[in-house]
C-alpha cells in the first residue's frame, strides 16, 4: 500500500514540478509533512547528497525519499512515478510538433524559443557560478569574497574546452579532474 | 547492439556523468548524443530543453523523453528516461544504505566545489556551441539578452519567458515577412 502511494505521490510531484529539480523541494516538504515518511532535516540530507552524487538532482531525491521510506521496491517506484507524466505528457507534445514540423506558425515561435532557452541555460550557468566563485560570509555576514581557486580551475576547464586536440576528451575527464582538484587542494 | 539497448545505455552514461540539476547534462547530451550519435542536433536540443523546462517534469527527464521518442518512437522515449535514472537508482539506493553521512565529509564537499567549478565551464561552453547555431539576426540577439537579465537578476519564471520569446518570435518573423511582401 505503501509502494501504491509512494508511486502516486511522486507521480503528483512529477506532474505539478515544472523546471529542475529544485523545483521539486517544495512539494517534497510537503509530502513529508502530510504521510510523516521523513522530516524537514531529513529532507535536508537528501538534497545534500542528491546534489553531490552524479544523476540528475530531481531523479536522486525521489529515489532517495523512496528508499528511505519503503527499501528499494520503495526507490525504484518512487522514481517510476516521478518520470511516468513526463513520459505520457512529452511524448504528446512531442508527437504534436513532429506533425506540425513543416507548419510555419510553429517555425516562427521556435525562432523566438531558442535563443530565450539559450538564455535559461546561461542564467542556470551563471547562477552555479556565482554560487561556486562567491561566497558571503565572514563575521560581518556582508562581506563578498571570491573563490580564487574554483575561478582558476574553471577558467582552465574552459579553456581545456577550447582547445583543438583537449575539447576532444570527454566531458567526465574534466568532472574527475575537477574532483580531484577539488578535494586536493580542499576548495 | 540493439538500437533500444544503445539509447538505454548511452542515456544511462549520460545519467552517471551528470551533477547537479537538467542543465549540467547539457555538455554531457552534446558529446553523447549529437557529436557521438548523431540523434539530435544542437538546435533540437535548444527545442527540447525550452520545450522541457515549461512542461511539467523535470528537465532532465523531459529532455531525455524528447530525444528518445524522435528518435525511436514511444519505446525509444521510455528506454532513454529508464537510461537516465537507472544510475541514481544504484547510486543513490547505495548511499541511502551504507552511507547516509556521506554528503558531510568534508573531502566529499571539497571533490563537489572542484565538480562544480567545471560544471561552470562546460556549461559555458555549451552555451557558446549554442549561441553559434541559435543566435544569428537582431531579434534572436536582443530575446537572449533581454532573456538573460529577466531570467538572472529578475528570477523570472522560465514559463512566463519561454511563452513571452514565443510571442516574440513569432510577431517578429510576420512582421519581417510582411515587410517582405511589400517590396
Amino acid at each position: 500500500m505503501t509502494l501504491l502511494r509512494l508511486f502516486f505521490e511522486f507521480a503528483k510531484v512529477g506532474l505539478f514540478a515544472v523546471g529542475g529539480g529544485l523545483a521539486t523541494i517544495p512539494f517534497l516538504q510537503d509530502i513529508g509533512a502530510r504521510t510523516g515518511w521523513f522530516t524537514d532535516t531529513d529532507l535536508t540530507t537528501m538534497i545534500a547528497v542528491s546534489e553531490s552524487t552524479p544523476g540528475p538532482m530531481g531523479v536522486n531525491m525521489a529515489t532517495y525519499v523512496g528508499f528511505q521510506t519503503a527499501g528499494l521496491p520503495g526507490a525504484v517506484l518512487a522514481t517510476l512515478g516521478l518520470i511516468t507524466p513526463s513520459i505520457i505528457v512529452i511524448i504528446i507534445i512531442a508527437g504534436f510538433l513532429q506533425k506540425f514540423r513543416q507548419s510555419k506558425t510553429v517555425d516562427a515561435v521556435f525562432s523566438g524559443l531558442r535563443p530565450a532557452s539559450t538564455a535559461l541555460i546561461a542564467s542556470a550557468g551563471l547562477s552555479v557560478a556565482a554560487a561556486v566563485f562567491l561566497s558571503v560570509g565572514g563575521l560581518e555576514e556582508h562581506t563578498l569574497s571570491i573563490h580564487w581557486p574554483a575561478v582558476i580551475l574553471a577558467l582552465a576547464v574552459f579553456l581545456c574546452m577550447r582547445h583543438k586536440k583537449l575539447k576532444k576528451l570527454h566531458p567526465i575527464v574534466f568532472i574527475a579532474l575537477a574532483a580531484v582538484a577539488g578535494a586536493v587542494f580542499q576548495f | 547492439m540493439s538500437i533500444y539497448l544503445d539509447l538505454f545505455f548511452t542515456f544511462a552514461k549520460v545519467g552517471v556523468c551528470t551533477f547537479g540539476g537538467g542543465y549540467a547534462m547539457l555538455p554531457i547530451l552534446q558529446r553523447e548524443v549529437v557529436e557521438k550519435k548523431g540523434w539530435a542536433t544542437d538546435e533540437e536540443l535548444t527545442d527540447y530543453f525550452a520545450v522541457g523546462q515549461c512542461t511539467p517534469g523535470i528537465i532532465a527527464v523531459n529532455t531525455a523523453t524528447f530525444i528518445g521518442y524522435k528518435y525511436k518512437g514511444i519505446l525509444g522515449g521510455v528506454l532513454a528516461t529508464l537510461g537516465v535514472v537507472f544510475p541514481s537508482l544504484i547510486i543513490i539506493t547505495a548511499i541511502a544504505a551504507f552511507l547516509s553521512n556521506f554528503a558531510e565529509f568534508p573531502i566529499v564537499q571539497h571533490a563537489l566545489a572542484g565538480i562544480n567549478a567545471a560544471v561552470v565551464a562546460l556549461i559555458a561552453s555549451s552555451v557558446l556551441k549554442l549561441g553559434k547555431t541559435n543566435l544569428k539576426d537582431a531579434v534572436s540577439i536582443g530575446i537572449f539578452l533581454v532573456g538573460l537579465a529577466l531570467a538572472f537578476f529578475l528570477k523570472l519564471s522560465p514559463v512566463v519567458l519561454i511563452v513571452c520569446a514565443g510571442v516574440v518570435g513569432y510577431v517578429a518573423r510576420t512582421l519581417a515577412g510582411r515587410k517582405e511582401g511589400s517590396k
